[in-house]
């Protein structure tokens, strides 16, 4: 019985087990870009570029429907746009960055849905918004997973100058050039990702599987392997855990798995090492020294 | 001294944000082996300095010329620049000191492993290799800076503020680690205000306030008339100040 409520899904029907797949790739790609969008505390910023994919996609949209590789390039050349011309205003004028990132998001958004509404209908702003990982075809899920091959090769080539960059961004500059590099590649990743994880889960939602796993490792867990590691396991447990909410109670699946990733994280935040209550209910003598 | 055999030489050298110049017209020659103090008040240009001899502020006049060698230059910012709360290990931030050798992707030898826990040793702070950088107290943590530091191997230190808000017994400690690099051969720049400091260990001095109040001996800098001077000129700040024509060919 259990099993067949765990497996049954999977098992009998191909669109849940291309949704996993799709989930699978999504953890192991977009997560670990996650945990470093959080340790660099650019979580809200990556949120802003999430919304400034969509007018990209939109475009894409209106010129060509809901073809995949125009909503694709669209969204990855809207997105790295204004994560520079964030930069750039940041750089060029008094305004700090967050404040140009949410003037460049709301734009986005705003730009994205009248771009949509213009051709489209009401389920295809609807598909934009909350993302189709139920609907996942053969080059959907063959461009997430090339997306999240290419992701984790290029953090295992920048891991170390992206950690500097990371705490102690000074130092990177003065021994390497990889400083801008680290810099701006993350940011590519970043934008991506969220391309990626816009297929399947939609511009408003995928950030949630970057941030929330990440967020709720970093509550459990002191060193970073072990963080990358966590949250990567928490972001696939919320696919599974997310997939099987909306199969058996016929609820949107992309909300549901944000929401599986928002109750791992809740739970993190009270019981955790980290969290609110853990640090008083795991209370030991102090040592001698 | 012949120019000409200086580690560090700054020629008409000014620097600034908006075209005010924070540091103004600036010569001096550094000697290899020298270990030299850059004292001044806030906003004298000592913090400036060091920036664009680390190349991240470009020139405004003049330029800088460096022959470190092989070996490089080293700089210690202020320690405000580093995030303590990201998680990495104390014996993992020191072994970024071996940067040069260890570059992006390779990883430690058994040597070089064993030269990090050395310089965790010579800086007191052997048994601290599995904790986070989160957890060391500023002492410590400006001890495991100097710990990287010292893995650079560099030919000039650039030390900004090594000792603020650090207690007499590190302080004690991290001096004698900068009197041995001395004694190595190194030329070292270190921005100080603690005069004490400067007259008890520093043989040279440059005394700064936007332009060079002297370079030399450093009993012969630190006097109170050149030190008010100093304090004098560092506070003055002028929006509209006119366009400065000093002729570049002047003597320093």
């Amino acid at each position: 019985m259990i099993a067949e409520t765990l497996f049954g899904p999977f098992a009998d029907f191909e669109f849940m087990r291309r949704a996993l797949a799709g989930c699978l790739a999504l953890a192991l790609g977009a997560t670990p870009v996650g945990v470093f969008l959080l340790l660099r505390r650019m979580s809200l910023m990556g949120d802003a570029m999430a919304h400034a994919i969509l007018p990209g996609a939109a475009l894409g949209y209106l010129a060509f429907g809901l073809s995949l590789g125009a909503m694709t390039v669209g969204g990855i050349i809207a997105g790295i746009v204004v994560a520079l011309a964030a930069g750039l205003v940041a750089r060029s004028s008094i305004l700090k960055e967050d404040a140009s990132l949410a003037a460049f998001y709301l734009l986005s958004i705003a730009t994205g849905v009248m771009i949509v509404s213009l051709r489209g209908r009401n389920l295809d702003l609807l598909h934009v918004l909350f993302g189709s990982v139920l609907a996942l075809d053969d080059p959907s899920l063959l461009l997430i997973s090339a997306i999240t091959t290419a992701t984790l090769v290029a953090l295992a080539l920048l891991y170390r100058p992206l950690v500097l960059e990371c705490f102690d961004a000074a130092f990177l500059r003065g021994v390497s050039a990889a400083s801008p590099i680290a810099h701006y590649g993350f940011l590519v990743l970043v934008v991506l990702n969220l391309v990626a994880g816009f297929h399947a889960l939609g511009t408003l939602m995928a950030v949630g599987i970057m941030i929330l796993p990440s967020a709720a490792a970093r509550l459990w867990v002191k060193r970073l392997p072990a963080m990358l590691g966590l949250a990567v396991l928490i972001a696939f447990a919320s696919g599974i855990g997310g997939l099987l909410a909306s199969f058996h109670a016929d609820v949107p699946a992309g909300p549901a798995i944000i929401l599986a990733a928002g109750i791992v994280y809740l739970l993190s935040l009270i019981l955790a090492p980290g969290g609110m209550l853990g640090a008083r209910l795991n209370r030991r003598p102090h040592l001698e020294s | 001294m012949n120019a000409h055999d200086a580690i560090l030489e700054l020629d008409n050298l000014t620097l600034g944000y908006d075209r005010h110049p924070a540091v103004h017209h600036l010569r001096c020659s550094i000697a290899p082996g020298a270990l030299v103090a850059i004292v001044g008040p806030n906003g004298a240009g000592k913090s400036t300095l060091f920036k664009a001899l680390t190349g991240e502020l470009p020139p405004l006049q003049g330029r800088f010329r460096v022959h470190a060698g092989k070996g490089g230059i080293a700089y210690l910012p202020q320690q405000s620049e580093l995030d303590r709360s990201f998680p990495v290990s104390v014996f993992d931030m020191v072994s970024m000191g071996l940067w040069r050798e260890i570059g992006a992707f390779r990883g430690l030898s058994r040597s070089q492993a064993e030269r990090v826990r050395a310089a965790l040793a010579a800086v007191g702070l052997s048994g601290f290799e599995a904790r986070q950088i989160g957890t060391l107290s500023g002492g410590q943590l400006q001890r495991a800076r100097f710990a990287r530091m010292m893995l650079q191997d560099a030919n000039l230190l650039l030390l900004d503020e090594p000792f603020n808000a650090i207690d007499a017994r590190t302080i004690e400690d991290l001096i004698a680690l900068i009197l041995q690099w001395h004694t190595e051969g190194r030329t070292i720049l270190a921005v100080l205000h603690d005069l004490t400091l400067v007259r008890r260990h520093f043989p040279e001095c440059l005394l700064l306030a936007r332009e060079c109040l002297g370079f030399g001996p450093t009993d012969e800098i630190l006097t109170p008339e050149r030190l008010a001077t100093a304090r004098r000129l560092a506070g003055e700040f002028d929006a509209t100040a006119p366009v400065c024509h000093r002729p570049e060919a002047e003597a320093a």
